[in-house]
């Protein structure tokens, strides 16, 4: 790397060489570039640093041990008005998650679906498949969500339409659930054998029994796990897979019955009480037409990759898989996924950070994500634009790495093998 | 060799950073120099500022933007409006996208001090009130536990309706929204059970209704809101120009000088008040560094204080609201200007 001047059989340096020489050119274009950036970062803060000097205001993060003195309709946490707007920016952040999480999950189901019924044989089928895809991806997202929020403020009744002997509007699914022009109202659950809760300070608690579910589905999965490596030991030693699946079924379903029945668990459903549903979840419109857009959207986008990745697994492989007497679901399942998912994944993680970072249109409907709180009713109230904004930018961003590094792992143990 | 490089860029990254502060100056003489004033308004709440049918400005904030504009330019035409909502209005006016911001926007003590505003006075006392529908069976704000209600996110009545509803021991659910329009949809669709906002806010949005009559407005106000024209701190002449600007609209209609009398009243007025006001003596307005006749100019564009607010939010106007705390002093109103001299 480093030039060799001292080789003698060289002609001696000079200035010329730095542009004519090939040894050097690369070199000097690189520190020529080097400083230019480094001179356009430092003119750039030297400039906002001058010009916020000039308006009189400082680059001074105390605002966020204020009191916020906002409400947010969606807390995750425990929030009121007189927690300060560090706490509000914690509850956007985690409705951010909670809308990211969702819709990541819900397009990618639906994304799998859509992209494997667009090859499928059915005519048909197929261009439906085709027309949902065009559909979505071609139109800005902004519009997708406002038209669901819209659908559902217009279509759906307000709350008074549940309310009188003859009421207009009646709750469905067996009295449990009322759509409403503001929120979905769901039951919560109820437990008659309340272990109490953790309490992990802050005012964060979480109840016992959701901490025991967690590790019964947890113990349930690794149990499965092992079940099926001692059925496959069994297979290779005698030739015979005994029977799994009720052993399967038993460690996933059973503890979790067995905590139901301990705790006393039961549907709580919503009542119409004054203006509005309560003793139920009220899930806010604004949420469920975000989730509803970002899953549609993304949906149509991860259904091209899904295609993508099953068209770049060759027709031998499954013409292989015919013939060994594999049924088409099998030959899916056991040979063309596997070998699509290492096409897929890398898209789809462009597609989940894509998701998240979209999810900050949240503000068109309402919604109170990070963008809502730390960088609209806190960037408004305190007028720190410049501080609310850059700790919005680097949020997203370690949220955004965090995603990458997460779905990079998961990519390594999907990707081929090479031994 | 690399170091006279690196030296290089530093004077010329100093030299461009020099010309990026060098846009600062007087407001007044950018503006001149423009020939333009660049005016910070709402993005359409009826008898305040909104378009009209051919696309004109109308409304009691715009005609201020053009009083201003005929003190300073000679023109009430030569204004660019720029429609700001309640998140990015004190952003443009402290990055200088406007000149000065004539928006509903409430005189508080951190927005004068922490946002670096300075606010010129008051040109309308507002207060903040709720709106909900007649068939609802509501008469008083203190029935509204549990309600949901719409509300415009940044702007300071969020955080009076979190403190009242505190103060009162009452819940409710807030439905964040971005702008009147916005707002006026949901409550219409019945996804609000009340709007809040100021009252002269409701009463404009309401007079947009198709079925006024089927709301109501209640009768409780729950704040102060001072609404008044807004200027970046640091440029006082500039702060001058739009103090007395607005002052003169108000002092013009204590002493009686409308849009019709005024050629009149510098003919013939007796008054040495008037006469000041209006330029007749004392040269009043080279003190800020304007001619002598700047004041008559903003009369003369939609006439007085009582002119403008008759002609666009006044009971005649489908928004009609009463002069209440808006009266001239000498009415039993707060109005006040200080004196021209």
């Amino acid at each position: 790397m480093m030039t060799d001047v001292s080789v003698p059989a060289n002609p001696p340096f000079r200035l010329s060489m730095l542009i004519h020489d090939r040894r050097y050119r690369s070199l000097t274009f690189q520190v020529i570039v080097f400083i230019l950036v480094m001179a356009l970062f430092w003119w750039l803060i030297n400039n906002t640093l001058q010009n916020l000097a000039l308006l009189g205001k400082s680059f001074d993060f105390g605002f966020l041990f204020q009191r916020a003195g906002y409400d947010i309709p969606q807390t995750p946490i425990p929030y009121t008005a007189d927690d300060t707007h560090l706490r509000a920016a914690v509850v956007g952040l985690l409705n951010t998650l909670i809308v990211a999480v969702l819709g990541c999950i819900s397009a990618t189901i639906l994304g799998v679906i859509v992209g494997v019924a667009r090859l499928s044989k059915n005519w048909l089928f197929a261009r439906l498949m085709t027309v949902f895809v065009e559909i979505f991806r071609n139109m800005p997202l902004l519009l997708w969500i406002l038209i669901v929020f819209a659908i559902f403020t217009e279509i759906l009744p307000p709350p008074n339409a549940y309310r009188g002997e003859d009421p207009a509007w009646s709750m469905i699914l067996f009295d449990n659930v009322a759509l409403t022009n503001r929120y979905t109202s769901i039951p919560t659950l109820g437990m008659t054998n309340d272990p109490g809760s953790l309490d992990l300070g802050a005012r964060i608690t979480f109840n016992w029994a959701t901490i025991a579910f967690v590790v019964a589905l947890l113990g349930g999965w690794f149990a499965r796990r092992a079940i099926r490596s001692r059925a496959q030991a069994v297979q290779d030693r005698t030739g015979d897979r005994p029977a799994t699946w009720w052993k399967t079924l038993a460690v996933m379903v059973l503890p979790s019955l067995f905590l139901i029945w301990y705790f006393g668990l039961h549907l709580v459903p919503p009542s119409l009480q004054g203006f509005n549903f309560s003793g139920g979840l009220n899930v806010a419109n604004g949420l469920v037409a975000l989730w509803l857009a970002l899953t549609l959207y993304t949906a149509a986008f991860i259904a091209e990759i899904v295609r993508a990745g099953i068209l770049a697994v060759s027709r031998g492989q499954s013409e292989a898989a015919f013939a060994l007497g594999l049924r088409p679901n099998r030959t899916m399942s056991l040979v063309i996924l596997p070998q699509a998912l290492r096409v897929i994944i890398p898209p789809l993680i462009s597609q989940y950070l894509n998701l998240t970072k979209n999810s900050s249109l949240a503000i068109a409907v309402g919604y109170m994500d990070l963008r809502g709180t730390l960088g609209g009713t806190t960037l408004n109230q305190t007028g720190r634009e410049l501080e609310a904004i850059v700790l919005m930018m680097l949020t997203y961003l370690a949220l955004s790495l965090i995603i990458s590094a997460g779905m990079n792992v998961f990519n390594a143990s999907v990707k081929l093998k090479e031994r | 060799m690399t170091k006279s490089v690196f030296l290089g860029t530093v004077a010329a990254a100093t030299v461009f950073a020099g010309m990026g502060l060098a846009q600062e100056g007087s407001t007044l003489a950018q503006v001149k120099e423009r020939d333009e004033l660049n005016c910070g308004v709402n993005t359409g709440l009826v008898g305040f500022a909104a378009p009209d049918a051919s696309g004109n400005w109308t409304g009691f904030d715009v005609a201020y933007c053009r009083a201003l504009a005929a003190a300073v330019l000679g023109d009430p035409n030569k204004v660019r409006f720029v429609p700001t909502t309640g998140q990015t209005r004190f952003t443009a006016l402290s990055s200088g996208e406007v000149d000065v911001l004539a928006r509903n926007s409430t005189w508080t003590f951190s927005r004068d001090t922490d946002l670096a505003l300075d606010f010129v006075g008051v040109n309308y006392y507002d207060g903040q009130g709720f709106m909900v529908r007649k068939d609802l069976g509501v008469t008083s704000a203190k029935e509204l536990d549990g309600a949901t209600i719409c509300i415009q996110t940044g702007t300071t009545t969020e955080l009076n309706l979190a403190d009242y509803f505190r103060a009162n021991n009452m819940a409710y659910t807030p439905v964040n929204i971005d702008s009147n329009a916005e707002g006026e949809q949901q409550y219409m669709a019945g996804a609000c059970d009340a709007y809040t906002t100021d009252a002269s806010g409701l009463a404009a949005t309401r007079a947009a209704f198709a079925d006024p009559e089927n709301h109501i407005i209640l009768p409780e106000i729950i704040s102060k809101e001072p609404l008044g024209p807004a200027v970046r701190h640091g440029d006082n002449n500039w702060g001058d120009i739009a103090r007395w600007t607005l002052n003169a609209l108000i002092a013009a209609e204590e002493y009686g000088v409308t849009s019709r009398n005024i050629e009149e009243l510098v003919r013939s007025s007796n008054n040495p008040e008037v006469q000041r006001l209006l330029g007749v003596s004392d040269e009043l307005g080279a003190m800020i560094g304007l001619d002598a006749e700047w004041a008559r100019r903003a009369i003369l564009a939609n006439g007085n204080y009582g002119e403008i607010f008759a002609a666009n939010i006044g009971e005649q106007t489908p928004i009609g609201l009463a002069r209440g705390l808006n009266a001239q002093w000498t009415q039993g109103g707060l109005l006040y200007a200080q004196p021209f001299r």
